[in-house]
């Protein structure tokens, strides 16, 4: 199959690839750049441990060919911490025990990032609703939900 | 002795106490800031020089004999490296590991015959998983169908063509047997009442979001394989997966990854290692292969119990329940790879909280078309719990009484433990008349009540479940041993073991040689060693250890995980406190037992301003050896190993009157749901959720809620919508999350309040119980209660699970029927 070649930044770098284009952005990811924050579980789309921010917004890579994201910004879980260590959802996601076995917990992370930014302190009934595609089977959901609520007022400062 | 056994002397060292500093507290996880910033290693985010990657072509059939295989055009792809057919795999290994006795072969890919659907027909290495999974369609494989036995029932009668496994005889009853305890047929004659009830449990998995993977790479110089994967019992049983690879056990090193959750499913993983391994043998470069996730739903190891259950609970009118009797038939899918530990599991608790006279188990384990059965979170416990309180619920019924009520009258006494149960397990304390008094105080009964009359006139269904169940935990070997038919594997010891080393500068570092499967096993360790040598946890760190390196441990399945562990680190803590002292005695020319470890130093007693820190006593330990006594306790250094032993076991009885103490750290727990139920739609709401568990001395309460909390929202996907069902012609029509449903933020309850009775172990160090399943196997007969309650106006019995919107509708449907 004919190769293609595409431009995006990651974690706010350059990338510039020759891909096969039915690559998955997930798998370019994870086995390109090495950046294995980014967790696959479904295969499916029903589960968002591969979500990342597209252009700000929250997307499931599992769902998105490389070839698709020319000119686009994407940040994984590992770039949404700063120089000073976590970001104040990740923190929130520790002092809230949001996760046990963390294998959803980057996508939802992701999630609640998005979730803080595009709600002024969130109610619990807006962080269930918009939680809608993320999966947990650990949890219960309960200390997510916690967790996002208190990053969010975190991240207010 | 009795006809139900002895209770050994408890062997305790550490009792429970109010002033404990770290056991106790919601300390922060020690394992979440790695996992949090994307940077815990999983096992599909290990990465190896030139390493190949694996997939697998799977059986579409459910039943068929495989007549032809071409791999020509699959093998001629560019970048494909090996095509392994079964009779390629035959060649270069033996069948699986098994603990069925007499074993149910299985091979790591299909030999002549497909046993279900997804069974691994053929598997692919290549240079990428891309190319893997083209190469695999490009593999011509001619069929010709069998029957296909999908039904458990009727499996007990097949014969010919719908025998799975020819070789060991012409039926598809893998294992049959009765086993009593007590008086049963006394106490059944002595009733004033037998319920009887045929119940349905259906096929349901843990399904963590992480899928089952393995790295392996094989060292030709040294003829020695290296596999890193995400499974639990390797350092109790991995050698056994080097016999199948056809090595010597000290030419396999397992080392174990992050797990993305297990729930059981990732017990004794044994098919992805294996296969992992033959490829990266085959091909010279190290392989991996990570199960998407229908290579997991139609062959993993966690398909769990699917019976059906006839069972027969005997009474007196006055209440007193006397005898159990079930004949079970479990659907154990194509292969027997734990043989019926399951029920030997489910016969540690299966008379309940109850006062219970006798029991007697008649269990047919059938071989079927489905994917083999695995472990998920209550091994089959929970099935036992639903049945004997949907049986106490029915008495109740059938007495006219109140089912809380009832279950209060037969409770075992606080004052009775430790108790035997007529199986032989010991119950090893509890108070269950507290767990249930503080469920009530939680759930506000006689709020819901209320609420519950008021929507009745307005023709809107709530109702309320109780149930009270027991939460074994701390599993031994001898679990196994009763059911199988020839003498199987006799092991009787289930260890767990630790090593602790305090560095030259006073910190401390703690190799655990069981994994991470989701739990908290970091910060459990590093509480109890905090405790124990009175430092701070931010000053111990905390590794896995591999096979190479790996002391006898059995790993964290059966909610083993901090019982043993807390025993261990208590066993190498006491040895480094005792040389902590002797070379502080030493130095400081004092009497040990004038000498007191306290706030990380060994002080004189009464003498605060005599003392040496750990780290100095450390620094001595490790580089002063002239200035110690010539003696063989003082080598230098400051470490210790020790492999803590179950804290209470019994052999079974040689004549099979019991089967000896085997599961004995019993929990408790009360659940109570109030749901409502759309009576046109079928769909379930929780209006609120109680729940309290009793797991003996909390180690960590907040970690401990978080399974309460997740264990029970998975009982209420069993309960409710989770099964890995099977059409007639065997095909798995749930093999996706798509259909498999798994319970969203929308299904969970917005809140389950959880609250705690601590009735400590008093054979356990500080009486610590595991807690890592008992949500799961409290929810669903609450659940189940709660809805026939709510259905009560219609007459709805609830028998079987789960219970998804169109199953409840036309439970509805023909309740309205009969009235009509």
């Amino acid at each position: 199959m004919a190769q293609v070649s595409v431009s995006f930044t990651v974690n706010g770098r350059e990338v510039t690839a020759t891909v096969d284009p039915r690559t998955l952005l997930v798998h370019f990811l994870r086995e390109e750049l090495k950046l294995t924050g980014t967790h696959v579980g479904c295969d499916t789309s029903q589960c968002g441990a591969c979500t990342v921010h597209l252009d700000g917004r929250p997307a499931k890579s599992c769902a998105l060919l490389a070839v698709q994201l020319e000119g686009c910004a994407i940040t994984t879980i590992e770039g949404v911490a700063g120089a000073d260590g976590m970001h104040p959802m990740q923190s929130a996601f520790k002092e809230h025990h949001g996760l046990q076995c963390g294998f959803c917990t980057p996508g939802m992370v992701m999630m609640g990032i998005d979730i803080a930014s595009r709600h002024d302190a969130p109610s619990e009934e807006t962080i269930r609703s918009e939680l809608e595609g993320n999966l947990c089977r650990c949890t219960g959901y309960h200390n997510i939900v916690r967790s996002i609520a208190a990053g969010a007022q975190s991240m207010r400062g | 002795m009795s006809d139900r056994g002895h209770i050994p002397e408890s062997r305790q060292r550490e009792a429970p106490r109010a002033d404990l500093k770290w056991i106790g507290r919601s300390m922060k996880r020690v394992e979440d800031p790695r996992l949090l910033v994307g940077k815990g290693i999983y096992t599909d985010d290990v990465n190896l020089p030139e390493m190949a990657h694996a997939a697998v072509l799977r059986s579409p059939h459910a039943h068929a004999r495989i007549v032809s295989i071409d791999v020509s055009r699959a093998a001629a792809l560019p970048g494909v490296l090996c095509v392994m057919t079964g009779a390629d795999a035959a060649k270069v290994c033996d069948p699986l590991p098994t603990w069925a006795s007499p074993p149910v072969l299985q091979p790591v890919i299909a030999d002549d015959r497909v046993r279900h659907v997804g069974e691994a027909v053929a598997a692919v290495a290549a240079e990428d998983r891309y190319i893997a999974e083209d190469a695999c369609e490009l593999i011509e494989v001619e069929y010709e169908p069998l029957p296909p036995v999908v039904d458990p029932e009727e499996a007990l009668t097949s014969t010919g063509d719908a025998v799975l496994h020819p070789e060991r005889g012409d039926t598809n009853i893998a294992l049959e047997r009765t086993l009593s305890f007590g008086p049963v047929e006394e106490d059944f004659a002595a009733a004033d009442l037998v319920i009887e009830r045929r119940f349905r449990w259906p096929r349901s998995g843990g399904q963590p979001l992480e899928t089952v993977g393995a790295v392996a790479s094989f060292d030709e110089g040294a003829g020695r394989f290296t596999i890193q994967c995400n499974t639990s019992m390797y350092n109790y049983c991995g050698w056994m997966i080097a016999s199948t690879l056809r090595v010597a056990p000290h030419k396999l090193n397992i080392v174990p990854t992050l797990a993305g959750g297990s729930f059981g499913s990732k017990m004794f993983v044994h098919k992805v290692p294996v296969l992992a391994a033959v490829l990266a043998r085959a091909v010279g470069r190290p392989v991996k292969f990570m199960e998407d996730r229908i290579d997991n739903t139609t062959s993993c190891d966690n398909h769990a119990s699917d019976r059906v259950y006839y069972a027969k609970l005997a009474l007196k009118r006055d209440g007193t329940l006397l005898s159990l009797k079930t004949r079970i038939i479990d659907d154990y899918g194509a292969f027997l790879q734990f043989g019926v530990g399951q029920h030997g599991n489910a016969l540690s608790q299966c008379v309940g909280p109850y006062r219970i006279n006798s029991v007697e188990v008649d269990l047919a384990a059938v071989l079927t078309n489905k994917c083999q059965q695995g472990a998920y979170r209550g091994f089959g416990s929970e099935v036992a719990n639903f049945v004997i309180e949907r049986l106490v619920d029915a008495a109740a019924d059938e007495l006219g009484v109140d089912r809380i009520a009832l279950r209060r009258q037969n409770f075992i006494r606080p004052d009775q433990f430790p108790y035997l149960i007529p199986t032989g397990n010991m119950y090893d304390s509890g108070n269950y008349q507290a767990v249930l008094d503080e469920t009530l105080k939680l759930a506000d009964l006689e709020h819901w009540r209320a609420q519950q009359t008021e929507a009745r006139k307005a023709g809107r269904y709530i109702g309320i479940g109780v149930a009270t169940c027991q939460e074994r935990s701390v599993f031994s070997a001898t679990e196994f041993w009763m059911w199988n038919l020839e003498q199987g594997v006799e092991w009787t010891s289930s260890p767990d073991g630790v090593s602790v080393k305090i560095d030259p500068t006073g910190k401390a570092f703690v190799t655990l040689h069981s994994p991470f499967w989701g739990n908290s096993p970091e910060t459990v360790a590093a509480q109890v060693l905090a405790e124990q040598l009175t430092i701070d946890p931010a000053d111990i760190e905390i590794t896995y250890s591999d096979t190479d390196q790996g002391l006898n441990s059995t790993g964290p399945g059966g909610s083993r995980f901090t019982v043993m562990v807390t025993g261990a680190i208590v066993g190498a803590a006491s040895q480094i406190r005792e040389k902590m002292l002797r070379i502080a005695a030493h130095l400081m020319e004092a009497d040990v037992r004038d000498l007191a470890l306290e706030d990380g130093a060994v002080h004189v007693k009464g003498v605060p301003d005599m003392k040496m820190s750990i780290a100095e006593l450390a620094d001595k330990a490790h580089y002063y050896r002239l200035s110690m006594p010539d003696d063989l306790d003082l080598t230098s250094g400051l470490d210790a190993t020790y492999v803590y032993d179950h804290p209470v076991t019994t052999l079974p009885d040689p004549d099979e009157r019991h089967m000896g103490i085997f599961y004995p750290i019993m929990g408790h727990s009360c659940h109570i749901p109030v749901v409502e139920v759309d009576v046109e739609t079928g769909q379930v709401h929780f209006l609120h959720y109680a729940a309290v568990h009793d797991c003996g001395t909390m180690v960590n309460p907040m970690t401990l809620e978080g399974h309460i909390r997740g264990g029970t929202v998975n009982g209420i996907g069993t309960a409710l919508f989770e099964e890995f069902a099977y059409d007639e012609a065997g095909q798995l029509t749930t093999a996706l999350w798509t259909d498999y449903l798994i319970p969203t933020i929308k299904e969970a309850p917005a809140d389950i309040v959880v609250g705690h009775v601590e009735t400590p172990s008093p054979f356990t160090e500080y009486g610590v119980k595991g807690g890592g399943e008992g949500g799961r196997m409290g929810g669903p007969p609450a659940i189940a209660a709660a809805i026939e309650d709510a259905l009560k106006p219609l007459g709805v019995t609830i028998d079987s699970l789960p219970l998804p919107p169109s199953r409840l509708r036309a439970l509805i449907r023909k309740a309205q029927g009969r009235a009509a």
